[in-house]
């Protein structure tokens, strides 16, 4: 095992180009632990952690440009206006000690199905940049996730940064854990109201083969919402509409029975907190902050 | 490879330390400093906590290569850590700050400064030995007794002595949070207690009068098995109200 | 707040302070903590050793199969191993266990649980070890499984153990059941007939781990002498010995073993692991060797407490009375007996509760079968049959119309009541009173998310920071239990426990050496020894010296005996001590006050000789002069015997020990999440000889029980018997986030039969925090929930 420790991105991106087998580490609380156990014997270690521009973040009017390395802690301190819903699901990752030195970056790299950021990114509308010696290119987030642990990365490429649309309107995110903290997820749901676009755009976490939304959910409540006028009036939603988001959600689950959990649960908790979270979201547009009061 | 990294203020470097090391590994098992504890290796029971440039980590998913050129604080630097602060006006330090002063020379009277830690000279030398984990009462057992020895044990097997393998140096203060656990009895198998520790004092580096919900949560990724935290919670809030109290 | 530390001299330790050095009943703080919270304290995997190599083991990844090969050729070519062994190269006996030695230190022709031990390694780099196992070629032939009772008494099944010489292979209906003990009193035909109310249930309880937080480690060490001295992480020092000198081929006195420090324990080291591994590979190589079981490596390098299936019925009339207990108790042992005879002791001698039945009928057995092997867990058997019973009060008082607690209250047990093996209970069991004690506490504060005002915190929510709900369908349910545990080994064991007490004089002062075999695993132990040494040879300065195999067995540290046990010993040693320090002063001053001649007057107190009167008429240091003291003694509970084999009577048990939870839940019952929002305990601990450490095991062992009630298990693959969650990813304990406020009610009443009239504490509160919690989650769903861990998808259907 060779352990490369570029000072700058462009050297990141060379040793990438010149070892395509390189597995790069920036938090290590996924590497780390496949070393660890053994899982894993890589040939080279990539570490990211010197690329000091992998740990910042720049806002613009409608994005932020977030960079592959900022640990959770941070988005949860400095990015909670901007991003709600991936600070509500960085307060979710592991531990306290995780979410400092976990990224958002190598949630991405590691993409599992589980991972906490994935539903919050899909919700909220955002693109990885990806870098290679080649160039650079923008992957829509929904496309990156190609299957269990697999993404769309070419093995020259980086991840450099997330491109996250601002929020518009109320987010939450809600994961179902069978424990009150340091848990992996058994199923997370993220939901984003977007009232500039009048849409809503939701994220489906560990309740399939990879992260996905819930596309027929999301256009039922847009439709729901157009035709009743309730992005003007404000008014309360029809419970018969959140249930039928809710079952639209669950049905866009292709889970599995694993030890975490059944098939059926995971089904039926996606339901559960898509109701839930639309709720809050909603309540929250309807009294006019704009965006979800913080909880946590 | 070689790993060049600055804990609890002294200068250390390990040689022929293999790639998929980790910190908690070198720490441990190259630098002589086996406080960390190795509960899971998987992030997922914090025993390892150290401060990382500051910050809390699990020194097991810190690559040792990652370490390089970085400050580490381990549960045996913390009650030179926290003197260092206290000396500070509060609310000087700043998590990642390197701390000022030489380490090894102590910024509070009463203390004779350490044999080791000479600038520039890497300590690999210190190691646990086999024994040490004895149950010691208040006094430690004399220097072999007559019919206590044990023939054919050889020289390094032999228990260390806690105090003895620093001579002439008096056992520093312990940190606020370190005193509060025994007090409050939030110490049973200890395993867990140096990450705790680790964390707990960070805790209160950043929230000086932490309520039960912020300890509950600032403490949610150490495990501990023995105690039910609740002795645990009494410490911190312990450990608060006295630190509160000494300002 | 630095000013009221002193720091001592390099030789003493940082607290010789006045609140480390009480007598008995002061909440004395422990003598290690110091070394503890400074991370001096040496764990048995911290230990290093010049030239040092480390062990690793290979481990079977089937859970039945013949072995058809070993090929290690390609491991010893691997630059930096130093030895690759097998089961053919054991030196002398090949096998080893608690009671039946039937576990194979290294598998020969066939393994029988997942992750059995097949070869083990030593190389210079724990890596090297690694990728050297990883080079042993195995040939695997699987074999059909044994899962459950079904498979494992079907006829043609596959049996374990073929040829089984063991005691109890002629008395178990089938050779894949380690042992079987009944329980018989009364008829319970003619109660069942005029019972007024019946309920029969099934009840099922998952495999809990341990998960003690240091793994498994040790370090041997090969000595001159041919012999071998092993630093070790274990819960009885001189069982390990016994069983590791035949399988050294070496007598027992060149087999050393000396404590290390312990990481918690809680059962799972009472069986031996990588002991006989490391000192093998010490002896091979004439190194030593150092062997540390990473997190996975532990799941599968202990015993766990035995998963079990249980039905019982029970049967009252109107009034409230209790007529009948029939129960059927099948624990899962495993691959290898382990204790598993003994947990079936418990389990069925305890299998009604602390309850008076006058008609009982109950069957327990354990299997051997091709699951992971179980044993020892805290409550020892007790655990299992304590949900059974309790879910079955609450449904018998729900039938009944009657509240639960009142209707425990009118069948408990009091001191002189007959246990269903016919043991009188001849010390206080409080078993209504404790009850009393924890209904009658404060009910914690509604709605506590809401209390700061603002927005809610999600923190005292189910789900907790998950944040899946803000108040939404959560439900409070309140649950009571309460469970008796037995202290001590039962069952006509030989359960001693020695210590050697040297009183000397050092620099002008007393100094009392406490020296035991007791294995300090966390439990305090090492406090009270000093403090009973304080209380009963009136010095101040006690030393504890290190536990080894130098000193004779002080017994295991486990079924809540040590304090009971050793600390018995203690002083039992120290009374013979402070006999012989009158005897001296008897010889010597007699002459000077008439009072020697009446020892039993006297007392040592502050490091004087004193009347009953309060006259000083000697000093320690002066009578002990140059001539120091130096006694070893054993000391035994008094007998029991061993339970008959059809009928299970007999007086089997030495003390019972009471406790008595209530539990505060709130459950998302949409989503299935519990909080456990407090966990109140009552217990008798007779008296209590460090209060602080009291209510640190009630708290800790009610912590367990809540951890099996909502989220501990191993889950065993249906298809194959392997460990799925062998990680603290998937294998979860409660962190602080799950575990509530736990106030604590301590009761003492003295059993005069004990040293100071005290009660084992460690196990009583595992026992009765898991039903009290599932009785509480229960009253909030209406769910009638008859397994352990509750799972979200019992409470959502899913």
């Amino acid at each position: 095992m060779d352990f490369l420790r570029p000072a700058g991105w462009e050297e990141a991106l060379a040793a990438k180009a010149e070892h395509p087998t390189a597995v790069p580490i920036a938090g290590g609380t996924d590497v780390m632990v496949e070393i660890n156990f053994d899982h894993r014997r890589p040939e080279y270690l990539l570490d990211l952690t010197r690329v000091a521009e992998l740990a910042e973040w720049e806002a613009t009017d409608r994005t932020v440009r977030l960079g592959a390395g900022v640990p959770y802690t941070r988005i949860i301190e400095e990015l909670r206006a901007e991003l709600p819903g991936l600070a509500l699901a960085a307060h979710t990752v592991g531990s306290p000690q995780i979410r400092n030195r976990g990224t958002v970056g190598g949630n991405l790299g590691a993409a599992s199905p589980a991972g906490d950021a994935h539903p919050a990114l899909l919700a909220a509308g955002a693109e990885v940049e990806a870098a290679s010696m080649r160039g650079t290119r923008r992957i829509p987030v929904e496309e990156f996730f190609t299957g269990v642990k697999r993404h769309a990365l070419e093995p020259d490429e980086l991840i450099r940064a997330v491109h996250i649309q601002k929020a518009d309107g109320p987010q939450q995110f809600s994961k179902v854990g069978t424990r009150n903290a340091m848990v992996i997820a058994v199923c997370a749901f993220a939901v984003a109201l977007h009232p500039r676009t009048r849409t809503v755009r939701t994220g489906i976490g560990s309740a399939a083969p990879t992260p996905v939304r819930a596309h027929e959910a999301e256009e039922f409540l847009g439709a729901a919402l157009e035709e009743g006028g309730f992005w003007d009036s404000g008014a309360p939603l029809d419970p018969s509409t959140a249930r039928r988001f809710a079952e639209l959600c669950a049905g866009a689950c292709r889970p599995i029975d694993d030890v975490r959990g059944s098939a059926a649960y995971r089904r039926h908790a996606v339901g559960v907190m898509a109701r839930r979270t639309l709720g809050w979201t909603w309540e929250a547009y309807r009294e006019g902050d704009g965006r979800t009061a913080q909880c946590a | 490879m070689r790993v060049n990294i600055t804990v609890n203020g002294r200068p250390y470097e390990a040689d022929d330390v293999w790639e998929g090391e980790s910190l908690l590994y070198v720490l441990r098992e190259r630098m002589g400093l086996p406080g960390s504890k190795n509960a899971c290796e998987q992030g997922e029971c914090g025993s390892c906590t150290v401060r990382l440039d500051g910050v809390p980590v699990c020194a097991c998913l810190v690559a040792a290569g990652q370490a390089e050129g970085r400050e580490v604080v381990t549960v045996e630097g913390l009650a030179d850590h926290a003197r260092q602060r206290s000396a500070k006006p509060a609310g000087a330090v700043c998590p990642g700050e390197p701390e000022a002063g030489h380490p090894g020379k102590p910024e509070v009277g009463g203390l004779v400064e350490p044999e080791t830690g000479r600038p520039g000279e890497p300590d690999t030398a210190r190691r646990a030995e086999p024994g040490t984990g004895r149950p010691v009462g208040p006094d430690v057992a004399r220097p072999v007794e007559p019919g206590l020895g044990h023939p054919g044990e050889p020289e390094t097997a032999r228990p260390r002595r806690p105090g003895s393998s620093r001579p002439g140096q008096v056992v520093a203060p312990l940190a606020p949070v370190q005193q509060a656990f025994i007090d409050a009895g939030a110490v049973q198998c200890g395993f867990c207690t140096p990450g705790l520790l680790v964390a707990a004092d960070e805790l209160l580096e950043r929230t000086p009068d932490p309520s039960d919900a912020d300890i509950r949560e600032a403490l949610s990724g150490n495990l501990c098995r023995c105690t039910g935290y609740e002795k645990i919670l009494d410490a911190v809030r312990l450990a608060a109200a006295r630190t509160g109290k000494a300002v | 707040m630095a000013a009221d530390r002193t720091a001592s001299a390099p030789t003493a330790l940082t607290q010789a302070t006045g609140a480390t050095r009480g007598t008995i009943g002061e909440s004395t703080l422990r003598p290690d903590g110091t070394l503890k919270v400074t991370g001096e304290f040496a764990y048995s995997s911290d230990l290093w050793h010049e030239d040092m190599l480390w062990g690793f083991t290979l481990r079977s990844p089937y859970a039945h199969a013949a072995i058809r090969s070993i090929d290690t050729a390609g491991a010893l070519a691997l630059p930096g191993v130093y030895a690759v062994l097998t089961h053919d190269d054991l030196p002398a006996e090949t096998h080893y266990g608690l009671e039946i030695h039937d576990q194979p230190v290294l598998a020969k022709d066939r393994v029988r649980y997942h992750g059995e031990p097949v070869a083990i390694v030593a190389a210079d780099h724990p890596e090297t070890a690694r990728r050297a196992a990883a080079r042993i070629a195995v040939e695997y032939e699987e074999l059909p499984l044994v899962v459950d009772e079904a498979t494992a008494t079907a006829p043609g099944a596959p049996l374990l153990h073929p040829g089984r010489r063991d005691h109890h292979a002629a008395h178990v209906p089938h050779p894949n059941i380690v042992h079987r003990q009944p329980v018989l009193r009364g008829d319970v035909a003619a109660a069942r007939a005029r019972a007024d109310v019946v309920v029969r249930r099934d009840y099922e309880v998952g495999m809990q781990d341990q998960a003690f937080l240091g793994p498994e480690s040790g370090l041997a060490v090969p000595a001159e002498d041919g012999g071998v001295d092993l630093y070790i992480a274990t819960q009885w020092l001189h069982v390990d010995r016994d069983q590791l000198a035949p399988v050294l081929g070496l007598p027992a006195d060149k087999v050393r073993l000396t404590l290390s420090g312990v990481g918690g324990a809680f059962g799972a080291r009472e069986d031996l692991s990588m002991q006989a591994h490391a000192c093998l590979l010490a002896l091979r190589t004439g190194k030593p060797v150092k062997i540390v079981y990473n997190r996975y490596e532990s799941f599968f390098g202990h015993v766990h407490r035995h998963p079990a299936r249980l039905t019982y019925e029970h049967g009252a009339s109107r009034d409230g009375t209790l007529l009948y207990v029939q129960c059927r108790i099948v624990l899962d042992g495993g691959a290898y007996a382990s204790s598993s005879p003994a947990v079936v002791g418990n389990a069925a001698s305890l299998s009604i509760g602390p309850y008076v039945v006058e008609n009982v009928d109950v069957e327990a057995i354990a299997l051997y079968s091709n699951n992971p092997p179980c044993g020892a867990m805290r409550g020892f058997g007790a655990v299992q049959a304590c949900f059974a019973y309790e879910a079955q009060m609450d449904a018998v008082a729900a039938e009944l119309g009657l509240d639960p607690v009142e209707f425990r209250q009118r069948n408990a047990m009091s001191q002189g009541a007959a246990m269903p093996t016919g043991q009188l209970v001849d010390s206080p069991a409080p078993v209504a009173e404790l009850l009393r004690r924890v209904k009658a506490l404060p009910m914690p504060p509604e709605r506590a998310w809401e209390a700061a005002g603002g927005p809610v915190d999600v923190r005292a929510l189910p789900g907790g920071l998950s944040n899946t709900t803000h108040g939404e369908s959560v439900v409070r349910g309140v649950g009571y239990a309460v469970g008796i545990k037995n202290v001590g080994f039962s069952e006509g064991f030989d359960d001693y426990s020695t210590a050697r007490i040297r009183l000397e004089v050092i620099g002008g002062e007393p100094v009392a050496l406490v020296h035991t075999a007791m294995a300090e695993v966390g439990q305090g132990g090492v406090t009270v020894h000093a403090q009973i040494a304080r209380t009963e040879l009136g010095v101040d300065r006690v030393t504890i010296h290190p536990a080894d195999t130098r000193v004779g067995s002080a017994g295991s540290t486990s079924a809540s005996r040590q304090t009971y046990m050793t600390g018995g010993a203690v002083k039992h040693t120290c009374e013979a001590a402070r006999e012989e320090v009158l005897r001296r002063g008897r010889e010597r001053f007699g002459a000077s006050h008439p009072a020697w001649a009446e020892p039993a007057r006297l007392r040592l107190a502050d490091g004087k000789v004193v009347t009953d009167g309060g006259e000083v008429i000697g000093d320690l240091a002066g009578i002990l002069g140059e001539e120091a003291i130096d006694l070893e003694r054993e000391f035994r509970h008094r007998p029991t015997e061993p339970f008959d084999l059809r009928t299970g009577q007999g007086f089997g048990h030495v003390q019972y020990s009471f406790c008595a939870h209530r539990a505060v839940v709130e459950v998302d019952t949409e989503l299935g999440l519990v909080k456990v929002v407090e966990l109140a305990a009552a217990q008798d601990v007779g008296k209590a000889i460090n209060p602080l450490s009291v209510v640190g095991q009630i708290q800790g062992g009610s912590t367990q029980g809540l951890g099996l009630a909502v989220m501990e298990e191993i889950v065993v693959s249906a298809d194959g018997a392997r460990v799925r969650n062998p990680s603290f990813t998937d294998y979860l304990i409660p962190t602080i986030l799950d575990t509530p406020a736990m106030p604590v009610d301590v009761l003492e009443l003295a059993d005069d039969n004990a040293p100071y009239g005290l009660r084992g504490v460690g196990e009583a509160p595992t026992l009765s925090s898991t039903p009290a919690v599932v009785a509480a989650i229960r009253a909030a769903t209406g769910l009638p929930l008859k397994r352990v861990p509750v799972r979200p998808e019992h409470l959502t259907g899913t």
